[in-house]
């Protein structure tokens, strides 16, 4: 036991989530878009906010993004991610004109600003899951 | 129908603060009930109301069997996290406004440092549920973690700096000395703090909230019912809360520097009919050093992005142009989830804030945050 990192909480996909999370798995960053009025939505729920349809289509986005904001973990709240710190999660805007947040590789906390031109990438865990992640575009 | 000072707080109770209660956390909630109500000078079953704090775990159940309540006639909770013990002074004054009650009883207790801490707690909330799922699992995962990129947007956009941060925690530190039910009492400087570790950057040791254990309470009586009381009424003069824009993912919320309490504060303020110059004192959520800054802004005490300099020079310490937590807030008096902010307002605009009283002190206002960025506050008066 001792000499095994300890597990990551896991995501448990609900019916609105599950192709999110199939699309992780395949390396692509799929996000909800309205059938109705076409309005982009993350992270997955039924309605959409600006027509109140329930009709879903899924778009593969193109993973580039900036950053928006970001923290510098230092402390560990939990076992799973003591051996990553210190790590950065940055918030990041897609150009699809929603956001999410992931882990940056490749840079240092003081390369870090706003704006900071981002692509996703996807990282498969010990569990089986696949993350994403972003790196740094130029 | 105004809800404007259709009620009062009649009664405040609490227990001991401390890391280790050696006691239950529904003997806590009790203990600080009972002085509560004996504070107001009531009988435990003249409360017909309960708003109890759902996360902490004891409901109303719990008060009608200790107490023999023989005929409660209201009980809910208001689900905002630190948010919700504000939240509950409104939905009592409504209750009271209306008839539904005559005396409605606030408890918050919880054993924070001795029993299940904060990481471990947020997991298994429902409102964290969208967070659990997307954030959690790339290491997003305590609150400080999920609030810091709000505070770095913040710095980033309006210069806010660290030191600034500081001067929150080295005031609310100050009055924890002078207040005599305080966890941490050892002085501190701005050097202190930011010598302290960094926990999620740019948050460090000392910009972060206590876990803490103990109780508090306090009695909300219809204003015709609080007149013959036994303390002088302190009159609730206006209340709201607020619901920030993505309400359970600050990720994507359009502003990240900008809570539920701006919404909130406004309906507050027109509802008192007073402005935020007229406020002696504040009690201001302070789970973060952060929080109390931005909330400083959304309530209009100075513009979005002018917190910073507000906060220097001691000018929310006693003695300054606004002194807030004059108990030591959550940062170091006790983290009873803003109920104690509530029972210290109500202290000082009583007048019984021995040390660390702010002289003549009319009108006050308390505020919670909670749950990702919920908000709520109450100005109130001395009667």
């Amino acid at each position: 036991m001792a000499t095994e990192a300890a597990a990551k909480p896991l995501p448990e996909p609900t019916r609105d989530s599950k192709p999110y999370w199939d699309g992780l798995n395949e390396g692509r960053l799929l996000l909800q878009q309205c059938a109705a009025c076409r309005k982009i939505r993350h992270y997955p729920r039924p309605v959409c906010d600006g027509c109140y349809s329930m009709e879903v289509a899924w778009i593969e986005a193109t993973g580039r993004g900036r950053v928006h904001s970001w923290t510098v973990a230092h402390h560990p709240f939990h076992p799973g991610f003591k051996e990553e710190l210190p790590y950065i999660v940055a918030i990041v805007d897609l150009e699809e004109g929603v956001r999410m947040n992931a882990q940056m590789r490749g840079v240092t906390p003081d390369e870090m600003r706003i704006g900071l031109p981002v692509q996703v990438t996807f990282e498969r865990t010990k569990e089986g899951l696949t993350l994403p992640a972003f790196v740094r575009t130029q | 129908m105004s809800l404007k000072e259709r009620g009062a707080i009649t009664g405040i109770g609490e227990t001991a603060y401390s890391r280790n209660s050696g006691k239950s956390v529904v003997a806590l909630q009790m203990e600080a009930s009972l002085a509560a109500i004996a504070d107001a000078g009531l009988a435990p079953t003249d409360i017909d109301g309960i708003i109890a704090y759902a996360p902490s775990g004891v409901v109303a159940e719990d008060f009608v069997t200790n107490f023999g309540i023989p005929d409660l006639r209201f009980s809910a909770t208001t689900p905002m996290g630190g948010a919700s013990a504000v939240a509950a002074v409104q939905c009592a004054l409504a209750v009271v406004a209306t008839g539904v009650c005559r005396h409605v009883l606030i408890p918050l207790g919880r054993n924070g440092a001795s029993g299940s801490r904060i990481g471990a707690r947020v997991r298994e909330m429902p409102q964290f549920r969208v967070v659990g799922e997307f954030e959690m699992p790339v290491g997003a995962l305590a609150p400080v973690q999920l609030y810091a990129p709000m505070a770095r947007r913040h710095m980033e956009l309006y210069g806010t700096t660290s030191r600034q941060f500081g001067e929150i925690a080295v005031a609310t530190r100050r009055h924890a000395a002078l207040h005599g039910n305080a966890i941490m009492t050892a002085p501190m400087t701005i050097e202190d703090h930011q010598a302290s570790r960094m926990i999620a950057d740019p948050l460090r040791l000392l910009d972060c909230s206590l876990e803490s254990d103990g109780a508090a309470a306090v009695v909300v009586s219809a204003a015709e019912r609080a007149r013959d009381l036994a303390r002088r009424p302190v009159y609730v003069m206006g209340a709201a809360e607020g619901h920030p824009d993505s309400p359970s993912v600050i990720s994507q919320r359009p502003d990240l520097t900008t809570l539920g309490l701006a919404k909130a504060a406004p309906r507050a303020f027109a509802m008192a009919g007073v402005s935020p110059a007229e406020v002696d004192v504040a009690e201001i959520y302070d789970c973060f050093t952060f929080n109390v800054l931005c909330q400083i802004e959304d309530l209009g005490f100075c513009g979005k992005g002018e917190g910073g300099p507000f906060v220097e020079g001691g000018a929310i310490a006693l003695g300054g142009r606004l002194p807030i937590n004059t108990h030591g807030g959550l940062l170091s008096q006790a983290h009873m989830a803003g109920l104690n902010h509530v029972v210290e307002l109500v202290r000082q605009l009583r007048g019984e804030g021995g040390a660390t009283q702010v002289p003549d002190a009319e009108v006050g206002l308390v505020t919670g945050y909670g749950d990702m960025g919920d908000g709520s506050l109450a100005i109130m008066r001395r009667g």
